[in-house]
């Protein structure tokens, strides 16, 4: 504290990143760890995401579980995040993260496109991702498949959390991207059609659903084609909750009454007092 | 030719000792203002991108004056940097908020968004500085 009260004597204060309190909490985490306890662990995704690319354009696809150590924390959360009207992220990794960043990246197109006039290009996104995770070096924990169609066509890359890219007909990231980019491998032809498409990324998505823990609950996909983006989710519920058969309540009458008394209570006003509110 | 590169202009970053003390007069840190000195608080960063972070907005622009050098010849770099000094000059005491604006258009930032402008927004900072001891440090009385 000594060192911000007189930082602000001698220079104006800077936006951004503040790394003021990362030395107390160090200390903070050490005696917690004395104590047996667990610090707060960051919301993660664990997740399974993809994307393919087809004869006219880009299916994205992700499943919808956000997990906090080993507890599922939110079960139907939205991981395909908009970056422009052409362009969409699948983001795994930390929660929080993902968004920002995927935010950020939207805000900076969206300027960089009014300033240009023209539709804003992948590459440009993918770039402006790059860079600025690169800046970070890995410390923001966001893995994004970058999916979209512009003026060159369609264009489908994977960033990883330390700045490094990678362009491909076909990604998988997560938890359960092993599972997935099985299915892929496996099916995955060249010039596909839309339904086609669709069919082997929502069986890619089921595989790390069924088969990685970290994923689960429904499937989200995201089709971007020319002038044309279908945001459906949910695509497939692969993980509807069970109704129960059985109703447990009994019926009322069920237990016979076999004797009844009743015993009167003699309470006597011991004392009475009143209190106004203060309505003024 | 003018192949100097980034290395020859990289002296003016913070070295890691630089993360420590003021000095004031007579080489002795400046209790008055960076209070009691503690080496082992700062010896090191106490964060991995603390010094990078520090350090980014000037080894950009030295990057980009480098290239443009390169490119277009020194008078480009010096031109850049007189608005630059000039349009540093347009803001209002040291305490109050000044919004920079010509400076921004200078450097680009008007289009552009990043953590600088969502986190730890100056104008909404709970301490605030002491006028009188803000203006007679920019002055150079104190």
């Amino acid at each position: 504290y000594r060192k911000m009260a007189t930082l602000s004597v001698c220079q104006p204060q800077l936006g951004g990143f503040s790394f003021e309190n990362c030395k107390r909490n160090a200390v903070l985490e050490a005696e917690v760890t004395k104590l047996g306890c667990n610090v707060p662990s960051a919301r993660k995704t664990g997740t399974t995401i993809c994307g393919v690319v087809f004869k006219d354009g880009i299916v994205l696809g992700a499943d919808t579980r956000a997990t906090e150590g080993m507890i599922v924390a939110d079960k139907n959360c939205s991981k395909i995040h908009y970056i422009s009207p052409n362009i969409y992220c699948c983001g795994a990794g930390t929660a929080a993260d993902t968004e920002m960043t995927t935010q950020i990246i939207s805000s900076n197109l969206e300027l960089h496109s009014l300033s240009t006039s023209r539709l804003p290009r992948v590459a440009t996104a993918n770039r402006m991702l790059k860079q600025m995770l690169f800046r970070y070096q890995g410390h923001i924990g966001a893995a994004l498949v970058l999916g979209g169609v512009d003026c060159n066509g369609p264009h489908l890359y994977s960033i990883y959390p330390h700045g490094s890219t990678d362009k491909l007909p076909y990604v998988t990231m997560g938890s359960g991207s092993l599972a997935a980019m099985a299915v892929f491998e496996d099916r995955y032809k060249q010039d596909m059609e839309e339904e086609d498409a669709k069919r082997l990324v929502r069986d890619a998505i089921a595989a790390g659903i069924f088969n990685d823990l970290g994923s689960g609950s429904n499937i989200d996909l995201c089709v971007i084609t020319k002038g044309r983006v279908d945001y459906l989710r949910p695509h497939d519920m692969a993980n509807k909750k069970g109704v129960r058969t059985g109703n447990y309540k009994y019926k009322q009458g069920t237990t016979g009454v076999l004797t009844k008394s009743v015993i009167k209570l003699d309470l006597e006003v011991v004392e009475e007092t009143v209190q106004t509110m203060d309505t003024s | 030719q003018n192949t100097r590169g980034l290395r020859s202009q990289l002296k003016d970053s913070v070295p890691v000792t630089g993360m420590g003390q003021q000095v004031g007069a007579y080489g002795v840190q400046d209790t008055l203002r960076s209070g009691f000195s503690s080496v082992k608080n700062e010896l090191l960063p106490s964060h991995a991108l603390e010094l990078s972070e520090k350090n980014f907005q000037l080894n950009q622009d030295k990057m980009n004056f480098s290239n443009l050098r390169n490119i277009q010849g020194l008078h480009a770099p010096l031109k850049l940097q007189m608005e630059y000094r000039a349009a540093r000059q347009i803001q209002r005491l040291p305490f109050l908020q000044s919004s920079h604006l010509a400076l921004d258009t200078l450097k680009g930032n008007d289009e552009s968004i990043s953590f600088e402008d969502i986190l730890n927004d100056p104008s909404q900072s709970e301490m605030v500085g002491e006028p009188h001891i803000m203006m007679e440090y920019k002055l150079g009385l104190m």
